[in-house]
């Protein structure tokens, strides 16, 4: 990654945006962006810019989404849909290893090669660039590499968009996240669009993006286009309304183990795991062990697991967790204290997801507020 | 890149009962390369088409070319395995955790407190002792079992008594009257007990429940709880810290653990429901 | 032993420490030494509860009687153990055999004797009795923490199925 690569930002115009899904397919990349789908911004793949959500935005609130017509044609005019892109890194289903056993009960194991599909990713945000790198900490960057989500994360291509706004489930600012993009991609957009032009400042983040974006029709950007995406960007910052307080986070969360602000936060929580599905940190995973009718071939999957579930902690005599108020402590407590402990960082973007798609609007910054603004009480909050 | 989940082919070579419930596997790689492990740590024991149990290894480091699970038969993994006959074979992925700090317990007392199906992670520890004696200072073994059926590795416990280098006490929670040992809970066996407590270690496995109150009974006999270790479980899926599902408040037991230090634990400790 | 070492090693004992010295003396009064042949019966359920112990050595098991001849051993107490709490309270009697499991040497202190002198002067009484409150209780935790059965195998629910794994006990 070459920092000089962003220091001469270029302008696309928005009658060229094919170009660079063409670029994309050319160099052997399946592009993978936001369209939408069930009345939601999903990512997937797609081909030309017409499957964008041209001219969308959405509306977001606690355990409330909705898309809106913005009045103008924006390609990247919401803000986060519900599925993040850990559904195509951090694969929701995949299948480690058969085994088979003969008629002696002698075993083979065979392991499963990880697809190394080369994708782009078109659209990520400052805090999903975030979410990724979290999840390389937790994934690959350890002691042990996760080959399947190594074998996607590879070769990847990652354009990365800039916010213009904010939704009000945003918080990124606080987590030091966005909604500046400012490494991890390859390339960053910027969206320009007023009365008098549509198109993007391009900026590239890697020497592949510089690459690419040297054989698409551009322009030196002007002092008014770099003028107008600092704009846009101050704007996505400006417009946040929640915030998570970081000094102090981790130890003020450890002493507040036994807070009452559990039980009120419990009363309310459905363990529905939806928090968990939409994170874009989230990355437990169960096993499950098939066999076939035979009983001769065998079958190990790992699926998404969630700490919202009795059987999480399942241990011989039953589940260590078996509380809604030990499961969401487990969850608000890891995500954002023992991350630090475990990774170094937070393990939240400040996406807002997980606000937005509670069914009862749990809000994790007001969750966080409130478990702080009054302190452990109880004797054994931190014996 | 090798892949983390794949299991290695073992072979059982020997398998015999220990309890009602418990039993013991011998096994050999089909590979022939081993199993090197450090005193403390677990493998993953794959179980054709059930899935996979964590368990601690129980055999000598000195013969890794042997490798000693002792099981207790108590979910459908563990049962899958108590049903494997001498020549079936497993899958296994390990060595994995942390170990005994034996190291740390050179030339100092050191004091095991096993309770029930516990004695098996810390017999690994208690051999290396045994074989290297007198880099140590006064050892005692304090184990508590449900009922005298229970003990595990009785014949093994009357050999290391033989010795007369180390200190064992027994007890159980109930027993017959032809029981000529104690009965009484582990905890009672601390006071028992000859060891240095400013200047010895332990190292504790068995229910959480007793862990803690062992570790109360140590801190009144003088132990820093610095000097107290104990190996802690929680359900797991990879060992490799990638599921999950073994996190005790910031630590992955699979990873960090199963072996603490106490002082490391001891908030997680107190928590209900961690 | 001696009466000047009856006196010494009550003093000595954890159980007494702190007590005054005139409490010493009287208690040497009421003490005396016994021993317990292995297999002897220390006393018998049912039996009225005229002393209590110190145990010196050996080992005596508390066994309730079966009738069938193999009773069932509750608690087991070994040297500088207290023996007997049922003379505190009427109606003084043994809820339980002692059998002495090894050759098992002890102090007598005649529950009589002292039961005279506890009422006498209730500063003593309450000493005494705080101070067998203190064994009670622990007996009482470790019963109690035996009750949980934590070395049960906790598994006869065949549903736990993959899901019970685990490192350190061994699963």
């Amino acid at each position: 990654m070459s920092e000089d690569a962003s220091a001469a930002p270029r302008y696309l115009d928005r009658a060229d945006f094919d170009r660079l899904l063409e670029a994309l397919g050319a160099r052997g990349y399946t592009v993978i962006g936001p369209r939408v789908e069930g009345g939601a911004i999903v990512y997937d793949e797609l081909s030309t810019s017409a499957e964008l959500p041209i001219g969308w935005g959405d509306e977001q609130e606690g355990g409330h989404y909705r898309l809106r017509r913005r009045g103008d044609a924006a390609l990247f005019g919401y803000n986060l849909g519900p599925s993040a892109w850990k559904r195509h890194l951090h694969a929701p289903r995949v299948k480690l290893l058969e085994a088979a056993r003969d008629a002696d009960g002698r075993l083979r194991f065979e392991r499963v090669p990880a697809p190394q599909p080369r994708r782009a990713f078109l659209g990520v945000r400052a805090c999903e660039l975030a979410a990724i790198g979290v999840q390389d900490r937790v994934l690959v960057d350890g002691a042990h590499v996760d080959p399947h989500y190594a074998a996607r994360r590879e070769s990847l291509f990652l354009v990365a968009v800039n916010c213009g706004q904010a939704a009000a489930t945003c918080f990124c600012t606080s987590m030091q996240t966005g909604p500046r993009i400012r490494s991890g991609h390859d390339l960053a957009l910027t969206e320009l669009i007023d009365a008098t032009r549509h198109g993007f400042l391009v900026e590239a983040g890697s020497a592949a993006g510089a690459a690419l974006l040297d054989a698409l029709p551009t322009r030196a950007a002007g002092a008014a286009d770099i003028a107008a995406a600092e704009a846009a960007v101050a704007n996505a910052a400006s417009g946040q309304v929640r915030q998570m307080a970081q000094a102090g986070i981790r130890d003020a969360l450890y002493e507040r183990l036994e807070h009452p602000r559990w039980d009120e936060v419990a009363s309310r929580c459905l363990s529905c795991a939806n928090c968990t599905m939409v994170c874009p940190t989230c990355f437990c995973t169960t096993v499950e062990d098939v066999t076939d009718l035979s009983g001769d071939h065998a079958e190990r999957w790992r699926r998404w697991d969630s700490c919202f579930t009795l059987d999480f902690t399942h241990l011989h005599g039953g589940p260590a967790r078996t509380s809604a108020k030990s499961r969401y402590r487990q969850w608000l407590t890891h995500k954002v204290a023992g991350w630090h402990d475990q990774f170094g960082e937070s393990g939240c973007v400040g996406c807002g997801r997980c606000i937005t798609w509670c069914p009862v609007g749990i809000d994790i910054t007001e969750e966080v507020a409130a478990l702080r603004a009054v302190p452990d009480t109880s004797a054994s909050g931190a014996s | 890149m090798p892949d983390p989940m794949l299991p290695r082919v073992f072979t059982v070579a020997a398998r015999h009962d220990e309890t009602a419930d418990t039993f013991t596997l011998e096994l050999l790689a089909e590979d022939d390369a081993g199993l090197a492990f450090a005193p403390g740590q677990f493998n993953m024991l794959y179980a054709f088409g059930r899935g996979e149990s964590a368990i601690s290894i129980s055999g000598d480091v000195a013969e890794p070319q042997r490798l000693v699970h002792t099981i207790r038969a108590v979910g459908t993994v563990t049962r899958a395995l108590a049903e494997l006959v001498p020549g079936a074979q497993l899958g296994v992925r390990g060595p994995y955790g942390t170990a005994w700090p034996l190291a740390a317990a050179r030339g100092r007392d050191v004091v095991f407190v096993a309770g029930g199906i516990g004695l098996a992670p810390l017999r690994p520890a208690i051999l290396e002792v045994l074989a290297a004696r007198r880099d140590y200072g006064r050892v005692v073994l304090l184990y508590g079992a449900r009922t005298p059926d229970d003990v595990l590795y009785a014949e093994e416990i009357a050999r290391w008594r033989a010795r007369g280098d180390i200190e064992i006490h027994v007890t159980v929670d109930a027993a017959g009257s032809d029981w000529r040992g104690n009965v009484g809970v582990v905890t009672q066996l601390v006071r028992r007990a000859g060891f240095d407590a400013a200047h010895a270690l332990a190292m504790l496995c068995g229910p959480e429940i007793m862990m803690r109150y062992t570790v109360i009974e140590l801190g009144r006999a003088g132990m820093s709880p610095a000097d107290v270790h104990v190996s802690l479980e929680r359900n797991m899926k990879c060992a490799i810290a990638f599921c999950g599902h073994c996190q005790y408040g910031p630590e992955f037991i699979c990873r960090d653990g199963p072996v603490f230090p106490y002082d490391r634990v001891a908030r997680w400790f107190d928590a209900r429901e961690l | 032993m001696e009466i000047h070492d009856l006196e010494d090693y009550l003093a000595h004992h954890p159980f007494f420490a702190g007590l005054a010295p005139e409490y010493l003396a009287l208690l040497t009064g009421c003490a005396g030494n016994v021993n317990f042949a292995a297999g002897e019966t220390v006393f018998s359920q049912g039996g009225t509860a005229e002393h209590f112990y110190l145990l010196r050595d050996g080992r005596v098991a508390l066994e309730f009687p079966h009738p069938a001849g193999n009773g069932v051993v509750i608690d087991t107490l070994d040297a500088g153990d207290v023996l007997g709490a049922s003379w505190l309270v009427a109606p003084y009697r043994w809820p339980y055999d002692a059998r002495a499991l090894a050759p098992t040497r002890a102090l007598a202190l005649d529950a009589v004797c002292l039961r005279g002198k506890c009422d006498a002067d209730p500063a003593l009484g309450f000493d005494l009795s705080r101070r067998f409150a203190a064994v009670i209780v622990e007996r009482l935790h470790a019963a109690e923490l035996r009750l949980t059965d934590m070395y049960a195998n906790p598994a006869a629910d065949a549903s736990d199925a993959a899901v019970t794994a685990g490192a350190a006990g061994a699963a």
